[in-house]
């Protein structure tokens, strides 16, 4: 009888979800993106997402060998990092930028301040941010879409910025073309379809809330419609929804586990804060695209986020 | 004479006002994006640390103890104007790119630091080789920065090109650079002389310094 009396510390149910398995589930829902990117851009965005995967990964098993800790490369954690740079990188950067991008996320973003769950800002988008600052040469030029000898084009974002052209038709694109992914930009950020059928999943699975997406795309597509260059309530909502790198940001960067508020009410408000900074600067900042600067300035907020929102303990009432 | 040297020395490692004590940051991380410019920020800032430590230490007691900061801070400023104009006369460009951080050296923490920590409590001759000792390890900590900086952010080393088809890491000669750079040093050198630290001198840099 004796041996059939277990003694233990609550929590009692555990759901058998473990870190490794949700990180993998992100690369899944990841993967049709990528397979758009390479249909789209051809094998070169293939070579940038293997490079950058490699060097994430590499330099993580690197890492913990060197500091005598455990090898933690098969949790997914650093393959997801590894994912997430290759998609907000051009096709056509020279191979060094992946690799240089990757150690950067791995070494000085995440295990510089402690590995996994305790970096502030996402590596990917720091690193994206470090190579962005370091070479904005190489950055900066995109690939015509379906263009067999990698002709340059400019983003769509970049056209507008650069006020060559007013509306969507004088892009010589439709909304379809934006839902595919007809147009330069990132190689994983351009197929909105791919992405949304990614974030579908990971919505079904409860593996990400819809708060932060939601608060992101939403403030981000009134904003633009509300304060747009032609005039009050005439901007154009779609399309600037759909133009940047806001899908892939609001979905599967603005939800990361580690670097955003732990509560529902806390990601609403970290999703509308991005989309607030993302508007700032595309409507009046230097840059076409403020998605990823977004997100990296909500991270710093996060513990602030965290505090205001912090939940009512159980049993405690609410005014003390 | 053994005391002398132990004053000397203790500024270039163990209490390095950069790595150390953590003081002075505001120039250390501005000026440090070239050899060149960190050599003659660390040169003029030894020279005002030597000079200052050693006025102040010889009128330490007839300094009304009220007043000392307002004192100490006349004295350095003496100096400071003295290298500010020397520079402007000798080394035009070199004053051009250090700029604004040349007159900072007034408020330098570091300056400060020895004048209230150590100059008015101890003698001209220790003061005299204690600024010399922060000056210097102040200096070799500005050079280690900058040469990591200029060589991975620029490609060049005292302004001479290094490896040919290099792409310099931009961000490097950028405020960022400066932040990270700093923060791996430190981090180097706390991990280096780490058990030491804790072992025999618990808080002796933090109580040193100013704020």
């Amino acid at each position: 009888m004796a041996d059939k009396l277990y003694v233990g510390v609550s929590p009692h149910i555990h759901s058998r979800e473990s870190v490794s398995k949700v990180m993998w589930a992100v690369c899944l829902a990841l993967i049709p993106s990528g397979i758009a990117g390479v249909f789209i851009f051809g094998l070169s965005a293939l070579r940038v997402i293997l490079i950058s995967i490699l060097s994430c990964v590499c330099t993580e098993a690197l890492i913990q060998k060197s500091r005598g800790k455990k090898i933690t490369i098969a949790d997914g954690s650093a393959v997801l990092t590894g994912l997430l740079l290759a998609y907000n990188l051009s096709s056509s950067v020279p191979f060094w930028i992946p690799l240089a991008g990757g150690i950067f996320a791995i070494a000085v973003c995440k295990q510089a301040f402690g590995g996994l769950g305790a970096n502030i800002f996402n590596p990917a988008l720091a690193a994206r941010a470090f190579l962005l600052a370091s070479w904005p040469k190489q950055m900066t030029g995109f690939t015509k879409p379906f263009s067999l000898d990698a002709i340059s084009s400019a983003t769509p974002l970049v056209i507008l910025k650069e006020q060559s052209a007013k509306s969507l038709s004088d892009l010589g694109l439709s909304y379809g073309d934006l839902f595919l992914g007809r147009r330069g930009g990132c190689l994983g950020e351009v197929c909105v379809i791919a992405l949304l059928l990614g974030a579908a999943y990971l919505l079904w699975k409860g593996y990400i809330w819809p708060q932060a997406p939601a608060g992101f795309i939403l403030s981000l597509g009134f904003l633009s419609w509300v304060f747009s260059p032609q005039g009050f309530f005439k901007g154009d909502f779609l399309f600037s929804i759909l133009s940047g790198g806001l899908i892939l940001g609001a979905f599967f960067m603005a939800t990361d586990y580690v670097t955003t508020p732990l509560t529902k009410k806390g990601q609403l408000v970290f999703g509308i804060g991005c989309g607030l900074i993302a508007f700032v600067i595309r409507r009046f900042g230097g840059y076409p695209e403020g998605v990823s600067y977004s997100i990296l300035m909500m991270n710093a907020a996060v513990p602030l986020i965290d505090r205001w929102v912090r939940p009512r303990r159980y049993g405690v009432s609410k005014n003390r | 004479m053994k005391r002398l040297f132990k004053e000397f020395t203790k500024g270039i490692i163990i209490e390095n006002p950069t790595f150390g004590l953590v003081l002075g940051l505001c120039p250390t991380l501005a000026v440090s994006t070239s050899v060149r410019n960190a050599l003659g920020m660390g040169l003029a800032a030894t020279f005002v640390l030597i000079c200052s430590n050693i006025i102040i230490s010889s009128v330490r007691r007839v300094i009304p103890n009220q007043i000392r900061i307002p004192c100490f801070i006349v004295i350095i400023a003496t100096f400071v104007t003295i290298v500010e104009m020397l520079m402007k006369a000798y080394f035009p460009a070199l004053n051009v790119s250090l700029g604004i951080f040349v007159p900072l050296i007034v408020v330098n923490c570091i300056v400060l630091g020895r004048a209230e920590a150590f100059a008015c409590k101890n003698p001209v001759l220790p003061s005299l080789f204690d600024g010399l000792g922060m000056g210097v390890g102040f200096t070799l900590a500005l050079i280690i920065i900058a040469s990591i900086r200029e060589v991975l952010g620029a490609g060049k080393f005292l302004g001479f090109h290094l490896i040919k088809g290099f792409e310099p890491i931009g961000v490097m000669v950028l405020a960022p650079g400066a932040l990270l750079t700093l923060g791996f040093l430190i981090g180097l050198v706390n991990y280096l002389n780490g058990k030491k630290v804790t072992r025999n001198r618990p808080s002796e840099a933090r109580e040193n310094g100013c704020k």
